[in-house]
């Protein structure tokens, strides 16, 4: 199987031993698009290659950064950019890598956007669990600003930001826009409401203020530094650029691949022997889901379409965060269902009632099946909870919460449930998976609650 | 139980000077606060409440929503097994049931002799080197039941101290401030708030 090729953009240093460092990444031409920017372009110019690249945003809702930066309230000063390290999607691993691995990307093309933005400050705020993305970034940061990098006068030019790093304390809710920035604030993350509270207009210190995924502004370097019509000519006209996956479960080869975006397929990212290898075992794909624990669940019908936003979308799910997991035949799909649901009852942060109460009951419900005390009526009961929390059950959903937290539990009940019925029905009936078909538990799940 | 050290002080004057807003410095400072005791203490809340001039509830209403604080003593070493679903689809739970048989207790509870505590957690980005396991937030990947075990052999006898700090310490290089620092953002701000 022939697949697309392209150049490997922002996982370029991560096979080598200092490319974290302040040495190896000036060695690799590191830090040349900032002083490109900087000598020889208007921040509006900067704006204008972004937008030329048409690249969308990397965290999840994929919505075009360069059209983002245009929303930024003009003339109101201070602004900030905030930058969303917080990656907890189940299934995504991505931001983690780029900070880890190349702080010093993450670093230039953060400087870059305030450049662009005219902003005062930048915040990095690093999920509270990453110990060791915590330190590459403290580390680099500490190297830009000895070398003139960040800070005042950045390299002998009037443009002067400061990059502040924050970590979080666990917390998956704090990944949405408005609840990092209460974290910031020194408040519990719970979302604010939009309107009023659009971070472009009043946002940190409900002053005007951007967030930006860390995958989002790792390309900048390259945008800048390439031109934004490189870039886009890269991927597919609707999903520019390269772009990083996870693949993760029943393959051969797990693995993050930054691939052309837009043109690769799900069968090519499973199949092809550079990426994935094929199903364990040789088996075959009971379902996949194509962007994070949010998103709808694909089926094999499903294999060809192209890894592109559109296309995606249309099919009536998301690329979501780039989170893409391949569950086998041998899967049980009752307990994959709980465990998603299970993660979003424990990470509501308990703001709108559907949510703090729906995503419960949903799990109860679905345990409850596992634990062989399932009811006849459980899966209307499911269903019913399922419409509080997004009416109709539809995709993109609706909802009746201030976030999208909610409706996403609602994305596995609809997805397997409607799939699978008979794997849920046998479960009532026998309290066990149809044959065929594993449970993932060793002893009954009630002592893992 | 305890107050910020007088070099854990000097530490959060930097931290708080680095936001245009003190209130912002809570995280960090409550990090600093469970490096020092390996758990948020009472005394430190207060402390922290008098040093952001916030009421003490409004410390504790802020830690209490986030998961990485805790409130009472744990194990020197948290051991963090994930069981969401990419790890569930190939062995968490096993996993899980063979680390409970290993240390003798249940996921949310610490040894007897307060050197583990095991917790079944939701997704730490590591999909693709599923099972994955944390200690002390720092990575072990594709854990087996042998290598869960040899793991622990190892940190009963103190061979992994130094990849693994104790509980409490997150970050072991910190970002400083320097002359470099331009405080552009907290400059701005202040013309704002002075309106």
């Amino acid at each position: 199987m022939s697949v697309p090729n392209g150049p490997r953009i922002i996982t370029s240093r991560f096979d080598l031993a200092d490319g974290h460092t302040y040495a190896g990444y000036v060695r690799t031409n590191g830090y040349q698009s900032l002083r490109k920017a900087l000598g020889t372009m208007t921040p509006q110019q900067v704006h204008d290659e972004v937008k030329a690249a048409e690249i969308q945003g990397r965290g999840g809702a994929g919505f075009p950064a360069g059209v983002k930066w245009g929303f930024l309230a003009a003339d109101v000063h201070p602004r900030y950019l905030v930058i969303n390290g917080d990656e907890s999607e189940p299934g995504t691993y991505k931001d983690r890598m780029l900070m880890e691995l190349d702080p010093h990307q993450l670093i230039e093309g953060t400087l870059l956007a305030c450049y662009a933005l005219n902003a005062a400050q930048a915040f990095l705020y690093v999920r509270g669990e990453m110990a060791v993305a915590q330190e590459r970034l403290a580390q680099a940061l500490n190297e830009a600003y000895a070398n003139n990098i960040v800070g005042k006068n950045i390299c002998g030019s009037n443009f002067s930001v400061d990059i502040t790093l924050t970590a979080g304390a666990g917390a998956y809710i704090v990944g949405e826009e408005t609840a990092l920035i209460e974290s910031i604030e020194g408040e519990r993350g719970m979302p604010r409401l939009k309107p009023p509270f659009f971070p472009a207009v009043k946002g940190l210190y409900m002053q005007p203020t951007i967030v930006n995924n860390v995958e989002t502004l790792a390309n900048l370097p390259y945008i800048i530094g390439k031109g934004g019509g490189d870039f886009k000519a890269l991927g597919a006209p609707t999903s520019t650029g390269m772009r990083m996956f996870a693949v993760s479960g029943h393959v051969n080869k797990p693995g993050v691949f930054e691939v052309p975006n837009g043109v690769t397929t799900f069968r090519m990212l499973f199949e092809a022997p550079e990426y994935c290898g094929g199903v364990r075992n040789g088996g075959d794909v009971k379902a996949f889901i194509p962007g994070g624990a949010s998103a709808m669940w694909f089926f094999p019908e499903h294999l060809d379409l192209a890894l592109d936003k559109p296309t995606v979308d249309k099919a009536g799910s998301m690329l979501g965060s780039g989170a893409i997991i391949v569950m086998d035949q041998g899967t049980d799909m009752v307990a994959a269902c709980w465990r998603i649901v299970r993660f979003f009852a424990r990470e509501s942060c308990g703001k709108c009632t559907p949510c703090r109460e729906g995503t419960t009951w949903l799990e109860r419900v679905l345990k409850r099946m596992l634990d062989g005390h399932g009811r006849p009526e459980d899966i209307d009961l499911l269903f019913e909870v399922s419409e509080s929390i997004s009416p109709g059950l539809a995709w993109p959903p609706r909802q009746t919460t201030i976030c999208p937290l909610g409706p996403s539990a609602v994305s596995p009940i609809a997805s397997a449930v409607r799939r699978f019925r008979h794997e849920f029905e046998h479960y009532i009936e026998h309290g066990r998976p149809i044959d065929g078909v594993e449970s993932p538990f060793v002893v009954p799940t009630a002592s893992h609650r | 139980m305890s107050r910020l050290s007088d070099e854990r002080l000097k530490i959060a004057d930097e931290v708080i000077g680095r936001f245009p807003r003190k209130k912002s410095a809570l995280i960090p400072l409550l990090h600093l606060a469970q490096e020092q005791d390996g758990y948020v203490t009472q005394d430190a809340m207060v402390h922290i409440a008098e040093i952001l001039d916030l009421a003490p509830a409004e410390v504790y209403g802020t830690a209490s929503f986030y998961e990485m604080f805790k409130f009472h003593p744990i194990g020197k070493y948290c051991i963090n097994i994930c069981t969401n679903i990419s790890c569930q689809l190939v062995g968490a739970w096993s996993l899980l049931h063979h680390a409970e048989e290993r240390l003798g207790i249940k996921a949310g509870s610490t040894t007897g002799d307060g050197l583990f505590t095991i917790e079944d957690v939701e997704c730490i980005a590591a999909c693709t080197e599923a099972p994955a396991v944390q200690v002390n937030y720092r990575y072990r990947y594709r854990v087996t039941p042998e290598s869960f075990d040899a793991l622990i052999a190892e940190l009963e006898d103190g061979k992994l101290t130094g990849e693994f700090p104790p509980h409490g310490t997150l970050a072991t290089i910190r970002q400083e401030t320097t002359e470099a620092w331009s405080n552009r953002g907290t400059l701005e701000q202040e013309q704002v708030d002075a309106r």
